[in-house]
């Protein structure tokens, strides 16, 4: 609910507009068009390269964390959202997300291929930067699904999975909460989104892992990670960007920015401790990823509380945030559910405790929105909680329904055998960490008939080579 | 004594090793190794280039055993390595001359019988 996107002094008649009936914010911005903000601009173009910077980041933090053989496949279903997320995102989703709505369900067409997003003021930044800044958010979010889905889903259905959930799912419930939709409108507080983004990834990556089935190996062998370091760099590479995510979401360089940074700062800090503190009483170890996993948890919970409370309580926001992502982890793991790489239980039970959290310690003192349970609303947490369910269910029905249909076109899975031997190679005809002994080169005039596809021993692609093959055939 | 050497799957090892546990093998080294067996080559593409992995990923295990042992534990790689396709590797048993248990000095048979 980033209200502050407006100017400020927008912001303090809006609630008044609504109560009168005025029209959706989307049509009020339009008509707010303010100065643009050189300070705010350039605060919002760094935010816009930091954002960006987590995909790759959250690549790494998921690559390193599966098998050697998935480790490409884990690492492209971050980095294909990049291209198919934004292409769709400039194509149509940021008109259905921020274009003007009558029903507050969804936005519509006006803003398609970007007709009409220039360079005039949005608040008090460019309209275009404005759009580029929510693309990095579709990005991202499209891309945490993932995790639930490593080694086993096709890379083609995965792909038409995201494009689809991208412009059913991630563009209606941005509108809802920031586009001018009911949940903003009912009051819901999401500063950077954690419902939107952070719950809304966690319970679609919880129905895509029941409706794909878990791997084959899955509670026979164990998914070790494959390079912790990879996992850790992505952590920081995450942490990093999110100062974008968070701070940004201010939508100018001002206090509300900083109060967001610090808070970023905080709270992943005291999860960090505490999930150690936990790792260590539960097993007398303190555990590398486990530490990276709590900083992903902290991030996620301070998203949507970040612009709304004191960095006192970020710190205990953190704290009090890392104990039921640590309890659902635990728990997932002797389960039958192979949510591989715990999308739920970070961003699922993370976003959900932020969201909550928000109701309890949001403070009007400290940017002049919105009062928690603890600062004498008790409602705002019935707000949260609604904002949670709406999307809960919207994402968990439309996720179903869209893996479904694509299913009936397009198999889903690949086969045992293929997990068995990876999907890097089987998806991608490539692997992280192939070894040069053994690989032939094969020239143009020795490629007959379309590359990536196996060739048999007793038919060498040119009679050149035949002697290389051995006919030790069983 | 022989010395069993199986060339086997790597996304086999597992219940390989499950099936020799259960026939009370104890003492097992186990290697990655590349090789080829005759099976499908995968072609992979890295920018321009087009390359054929002629070498596959294979895992190599070796076992002492005694003379009574060995039919055991070649059933047990046999039944647990199996995928019925070109590459599931070969089992090689080879006459072993001396084994020494470094940590007792026990000499041949004594040496590759189980410690309980």
């Amino acid at each position: 609910m980033r209200l502050s996107r407006e100017s400020p002094l927008l912001l303090l008649v809006l609630p008044l507009l609504y109560a009168a009936g005025a029209p959706p914010p989307a049509a009020a911005q339009e008509a707010a068009g303010g100065a643009i903000s050189g300070a705010d601009t350039s605060w919002m173009l760094i935010s816009t390269a930091l954002v960006l910077l987590m995909t790759p980041g959250l690549a790494f933090f998921y690559g390193g964390l599966v098998n050697s053989r998935n480790a490409l496949n884990t690492m492209m279903m971050s980095f294909v959202a990049l291209g198919v997320s934004a292409v769709l995102w400039a194509v149509l989703g940021y008109s259905l997300a921020f274009g003007s709505s009558g029903t507050g369900f969804v936005g519509d067409f006006s803003m398609a291929l970007l007709s009409g997003v220039g360079t005039e003021p949005n608040g008090t930044i460019p309209h275009m930067l404005f759009m580029a800044f929510q693309a990095t958010f579709a990005i991202i979010t499209a891309a945490l699904i993932s995790g639930a889905l490593i080694g086993r889903m096709r890379f083609g259905p995965y792909v038409a999975f995201i494009a689809l959930w991208g412009l059913l799912v991630y563009a209606p419930v941005a509108h809802w909460v920031w586009g001018g939709g009911w949940l903003g409108e009912l009051g819901a507080l999401d500063f950077a989104g954690g419902t939107v983004v952070h719950v809304n990834a966690g319970v679609a990556a919880l129905v895509a892992a029941l409706v794909l089935g878990s791997r084959h190996e899955y509670a026979r062998t164990a998914l070790l990670p494959h390079n912790v370091p990879f996992v850790l760099l992505g952590a920081g590479l995450l942490w990093f960007g999110w100062f974008g995510f968070n701070g940004g979401s201010a939508l100018a360089a001002d206090g509300i920015a900083a109060l967001a940074f610090v808070n970023t700062l905080l709270a992943p800090a005291a999860a960090l401790v505490v999930w150690a503190l936990l790792d260590y009483f539960r097993s007398g170890k303190a555990t590398a990823v486990g530490v990276a996993t709590a900083i992903v948890v902290g991030l996620v919970a301070i998203t949507p509380a970040s612009g709304f409370i004191s960095p006192a309580n970020a710190l205990l926001l953190g704290a009090i945030s890392a104990v039921p992502s640590y309890a659902v982890l635990q728990w997932r793991a002797r389960t039958r559910l192979d949510d591989s790489l715990d999308v739920f239980a970070a961003h699922g039970i993370g976003g959900v405790s932020g969201a909550i959290l928000t109701g309890f310690f949001a403070s009007a003192a400290v940017n002049g929105m919105a009062d928690g349970l603890f600062y004498g609303n008790p409602n705002q947490v019935g707000i949260q909680a609604i904002a949670i369910l709406a999307v809960a269910v919207y994402c968990g029905a439309m996720t179903f329904i869209i893996l479904k249909a694509i299913g009936l076109v397009l198999p889903l899975r690949t086969s045992e055998k293929e997990e068995a031997r990876g999907m890097d190679l089987l998806n991608h005809g490539e692997e992280a960490y192939a070894s040069s002994g053994g690989a032939v080169l094969l020239l143009d005039e020795e490629m007959n008939g379309g590359s990536g596809a196996e060739s048999s021993p007793g038919t060498p692609p040119s009679g050149s080579r035949a002697s290389a093959y051995s006919t030790d055939a069983d | 004594m022989k010395l069993i050497k199986a060339i086997i799957r790597p996304e086999r090892l597992n219940d390989v090793m499950k099936a020799l546990f259960q026939a009370d093998v104890r003492g097992i080294t186990v290697s990655r190794v590349q090789g080829h067996g005759g099976e499908t080559t995968p072609v992979a593409t890295y920018r321009g280039t087009t390359v054929m992995m002629e070498l596959q990923e294979k895992v190599l295990l070796d076992i002492g055993v005694s003379d009574d042992f060995t039919e055991t534990v070649v059933a047990a790689i046999l039944r647990s390595a199996r995928t019925d396709e070109v590459g599931d590797g070969k089992i090689f048993v080879c006459p072993v001359d001396q084994v020494h248990r470094i940590r007792t000095g026990d000499r041949d048979t004594a040496a590759v019988t189980p410690v309980s």
